[in-house]
């Protein structure tokens, strides 16, 4: 049949259903397939921290969100035009966040009494008229799936398990997007089981042929295409793009490369993708703690590796110590912090930017280093690049915060041409007139040597040591000068940090600062108010420590300035007392990042007040 | 890609190895209290890394904190004054980055036992190629005076003014029972024995563990005195010797017959059991190195010394470089360019 076709600029979908049902995997390919036509993606996967929570509960809901389209898509989306539902709980947790007349599609089959019960609806929504605002599509997924593949052999659990794709295969149709990627994946994913191929394979077309054949949807959607740069893509999460950057830079410094890491949500992906890097050489090790983590990297670094640790907030409470011993040591060392809401446990799914202060200023005595901060998934890729230049050129341990948000999302990312990264440059120091604290005079980096050169056998250790030779001191004036030594060292950094970029007005009414994961929503909300004529200015700061030389200048020209973060104000409160400006704090401490529409409305208040 | 590391190994300039004991000592001057038994285990280490044939750029000496813990800045080689407890675990980092080197840990009770527990066992258990020196005074020495994980019950220490109530580790069979491949007891009054023992950790392939008695003459004087007095030591200490019978006692008059699986003291002179009844030492044998460190607090038999558990098993990070070498093998590209692009990427043209 005929049927209306609407363009649009851009879409959000999201995929709910029990944290067994396959949402993850649904949203991952529904991503891959639209990154593949041509449109920017940003994606956002919301599971619980419990592994398989208990059936139809509430908080046992998992889901993942698309937006997608060729323009404005620098967020996961604020609101879902489209959710696909699978039960009774993950409608009720989702539904807030579809918008009034947006397209619901119901798994009617999960509907029972019990899964009601569980997600605590009185009456049955799909029947008490509660859904009228919503374009309601109930379809029993289950049903189909088993009318489907009765005579396939598979078990009913293994046919039940395939709803999921139905779902795919129908948001294909409704986007008109295709279905060769997604079969592709099932071709090689179940290659050596031909029945589950073939059974997926007709599941999704089915799906697809349902949207097709069925009355029931009167409009299609399509998204315009982006014209993107010529070039060689993939989708990359934050925490791929922190593990592949990790090997280029290693490559490019000509070291071998060591992880020392612990588990931990939700950077544990980062040492999974480190170990599956084997045959390019890679060195790592998951030790008993976090400690055992940093303090192995901290030998490896020693030995002339490029070391790094990966971890998230509780993880880098532990590292603290070691961290001190890495400052004095003056070793290179990379420390990825994945941010999760705290204190404590806190929500470990959850993504937050609350550790900037622990980055900053969490180690005892005067022990200052270079903070970075990457601003979205493939930012995470160049960002890790900069903090092993700057570890190795610098001698000093750097923390990358990035969160659970940038780790666990992913967009759409344009390969770059590995020949074209530039080499980091490391010599190891092999003349005999070695001393270990030695300078060179522009970045006062201390000259790198390692065991296995003959005759520069020298100690390390975390005791004062004397300036130049490195013998232990506890002489007051030597302290002191190596307290400044230091400091200047890390302050030096700053060399090497680009200028901050400053988009929008130089003579705007209002400057909006950001850092980290607030990128995608600020950029949204400052695009279009600039659109609609509004004279703002935005500044999104990568290097947090040391900030860029020209930031100064540009905070002096402005009056109003607002700082948006996922914490109580902790750059805000490093800028006032870096720069003596006072600035108006936002913040959203929710475990979610902020909606563009939220910032929107921050904006246009701030502009509004006197 | 041959990294700088390679380099610098393939390119060294070959070194002499030819070394004397003096070879082996930094210009730092020592600072140990006069007396402390770290001066002994000090000058037998320079000894043996002498003697070893291994070119001294070769060797690392990590440690923590604690007065043994000053030990690196006083050997000549390379090293690090870690931070408390962690010693062993930036050893393993560095072992793992660098298995061309010799990498030794030295630690203390607190340091090892405490605050380092969880490195400890856990490097045991995955056979990391390094040499634990475990200094045992069973006191905190350098924050003077507090119990420790070894100290005796019922002790007074610093901390324990009415005694301490902690049952006291048993270092050997702790490192035992967490896989240590090598696991031996020395102490600081017998150069020779401490000598022989070094020189075999020192060319164990794998974890090793030497515990060293070591006098703290102003915390916890004469701690050891029992086991390790000339006048006293015969009759309280035996030592372990692969393959020999357990002889002990002023005359080699008595020694260890297994009843069952109970070491018991018998008598030589009274002739109701002879040499060729007593318990034959054999230290590849896990099973008999579990009963020999469990005489360790036994009032009934003398304290052993010697190798309780010496056996082969592919070190770590032997095993680190067998699973690159084959994951290498089994794929046919290694270019980081492929690495990059993962499995689905596409193209724009």
């Amino acid at each position: 049949m005929e049927r209306e076709v609407i363009y649009l600029e851009d879409v959000t979908i999201r995929f709910a259903g029990d944290s067994g049902d396959g949402m993850q995997l649904t949203g991952s390919r529904f991503s891959d397939t639209s990154a593949f036509i041509g449109t920017d993606v940003s994606t956002f996967p919301d599971y619980p921290s419990e592994i398989r929570a208990p059936e139809g509960t509430l908080y046992g809901v998992s889901a993942y969100q698309i937006h997608f389209g060729s323009k404005g898509v620098y967020t996961p989306g604020d609101q879902i035009d489209v959710l696909v539902a699978m039960n009774p709980a993950s409608l009720k947790v989702n539904l807030p966040y579809l918008r009034k007349r947006g397209i619901l599609i119901v798994n009617t089959a999960n509907f029972t009494e019990k899964n009601l019960k569980l997600a605590k609806y009185e009456t049955n929504p799909l029947e008490d008229g509660s859904l009228k605002d919503y374009q309601l599509f109930k379809i029993n997924f289950n049903e189909i799936v088993n009318e489907l593949l009765r005579d396939s052999g598979l078990s009913p659990k293994q046919i039940e398990r395939t709803k999921n794709i139905f779902a795919l295969g129908l948001a294909y149709w409704l986007f008109d997007l295709p279905l060769s990627t997604t079969e592709d994946w099932i071709r090689k994913k179940f290659g050596k089981r031909p029945q589950i191929v073939e059974a997926n394979l007709k599941v999704l077309r089915a799906g697809y042929e349902y949207g097709e054949t069925n009355e029931l949807f009167a409009v299609r959607y399509k998204i315009v295409p982006k014209k993107l740069e010529p070039g060689v893509y993939r989708n990359i999460t934050g925490n791929e793009a922190v593990a592949l950057a990790l090997v280029v830079a290693a490559n490019k410094a000509k070291l071998p490369l060591f992880l020392g890491s612990y588990p931990i949500t939700p950077a544990s992906e980062i040492l999974h993708f480190i170990s599956s890097y084997k045959p390019y050489g890679v060195l790592h090790m998951q030790m008993e703690d976090e400690i055992g983590g940093i303090t192995s990297s901290i030998g490896a670094a020693y030995g002339g590796a490029l070391a790094a640790t990966s971890t998230s907030g509780p993880g880098l409470s532990l590292k603290v110590e070691a961290l001190g011993l890495a400052v004095i040591l003056e070793l290179p060392l990379i420390v990825v912090d994945v941010q999760r809401a705290g204190p404590s446990t806190g929500m470990p799914t959850k993504m937050e930017q609350a550790d900037l202060f622990l980055a900053m200023f969490g180690r005892h005595g005067e022990a200052p280093l270079p903070v970075l901060a990457a601003s979205t998934p493939t930012d995470c890729f160049d960002m890790t690049l900069e903090a092993a230049r700057i570890a190795l050129k610098y001698m000093t341990p750097v923390i990358l915060l990035t969160d659970g948000y940038l780790g666990q999302s992913s967009e759409e990312w344009k390969i770059p041409d590995f020949n074209s990264i530039p080499e980091i440059p490391v010599n190891f120091y092999t003349q005999p007139d070695y001393l270990p604290y030695k300078r060179d005079p522009i970045t006062l980096a201390r000259y790198w040597a390692i065991p296995g050169t003959p005759g520069l056998e020298h100690r390390i250790g975390g005791l004062e040591k004397e300036d130049i030779t490195g013998i232990v001191s506890h002489d007051p004036l030597n302290h002191q000068r190596m307290v400044e030594l230091r400091a200047e060292k890390i302050r030096r950094v700053q060399q090497d940090v680009p200028d901050a970029e400053l988009w929008g007005y130089e003579n705007a009414d209002l400057l909006i600062i950001g850092w980290g994961s607030t990128y995608g929503s600020i950029k949204a909300a400052f695009d279009r108010l600039i659109e609609k004529g509004y004279k703002l200015a935005y500044v999104h700061l990568k290097y947090l420590n040391p900030f860029p030389k020209n930031l100064g200048s540009i905070i002096e020209k402005f009056d109003k300035i607002l700082v948006p973060e996922n914490n109580l104000g902790q750059l805000a409160f490093i800028l006032q007392g870096t720069f003596m400006k006072p600035v108006i704090r936002y913040h959203k401490i929710q475990g979610r990042i902020f909606l563009s529409s939220e910032i929107e409305n921050k904006i246009l208040e701030v502009l509004k007040s006197k | 890609m041959t990294t700088l590391v390679e380099n610098l190994i393939k390119n060294k300039p070959i070194t002499t190895i030819e070394y004397s004991p003096k070879d082996f000592k930094s210009p730092l001057e020592v600072r140990w209290c006069s007396g402390c038994g770290s001066y002994s285990i000090l000058a037998q280490i320079q000894k043996i890394l002498a003697g070893l044939k291994i070119p001294r750029e070769q060797f690392a000496f990590i440690s923590g904190i604690g007065c043994s813990s000053r030990f690196p800045y006083y050997v000549q080689t390379y090293g690090i004054h870690g931070i408390h407890g962690r010693a062993v675990a930036i050893a393993s980092g560095l072992k793992v980055a660098r298995p061309d080197l010799s990498v030794w840990v030295v630690t203390g009770d607190g340091d090892c036992m405490a605050i380092g527990g969880n490195h400890l066992i856990h490097a045991a258990r995955k056979n990391v190629g390094l040499k634990v020196l475990m200094f045992n005074n069973e006191i905190y020495s350098l924050t003077k005076g507090q119990v420790s994980p070894t100290t005796q019950l019922l002790q007074p220490t610093k901390s324990t003014p009415y005694g301490n109530i902690e049952y006291p580790f048993n270092p050997a069979s702790l490192a035992l029972g967490s896989g240590a491949t090598f696991v031996a007891r020395t102490f600081d009054r017998d150069p020779k024995h401490m000598q022989s023992i070094l020189e075999r950790a020192a060319r164990h392939n794998g974890f090793a563990f030497v515990e060293i008695y070591t006098n703290c003459v102003i915390y916890n004087d004469g701690a050891f005195d029992l086991y390790t007095a000339a006048e006293t030591r015969k009759e309280h200490s035996v030592m372990l010797e692969h393959g020999k019978p357990l002889i002990f006692g002023s005359n080699n008059d008595k020694g260890i017959r297994l009843d069952g699986f109970t070491p018991t003291v018998v008598s030589l002179t009274d002739g109701k059991w002879s040499v060729d009844d007593l318990l034959v030492h054999d230290e590849t044998d896990s099973t008999l190195a579990f009963i020999l460190a469990n005489m360790t607090y036994n009032p009934n038999v003398p304290r052993p010394f010697g190798i309780f558990l010496a056996v082969q098993k592919p070190s770590y990070e032997e095993l680190v470089v067998k699973q690159i070498e084959d994951a290498k093998a089994k794929t046919p590209d290694t270019s980081i360019e492929t690495l990059l692009k993962g499995e689905d990427f596409w193209e724009i043209k």
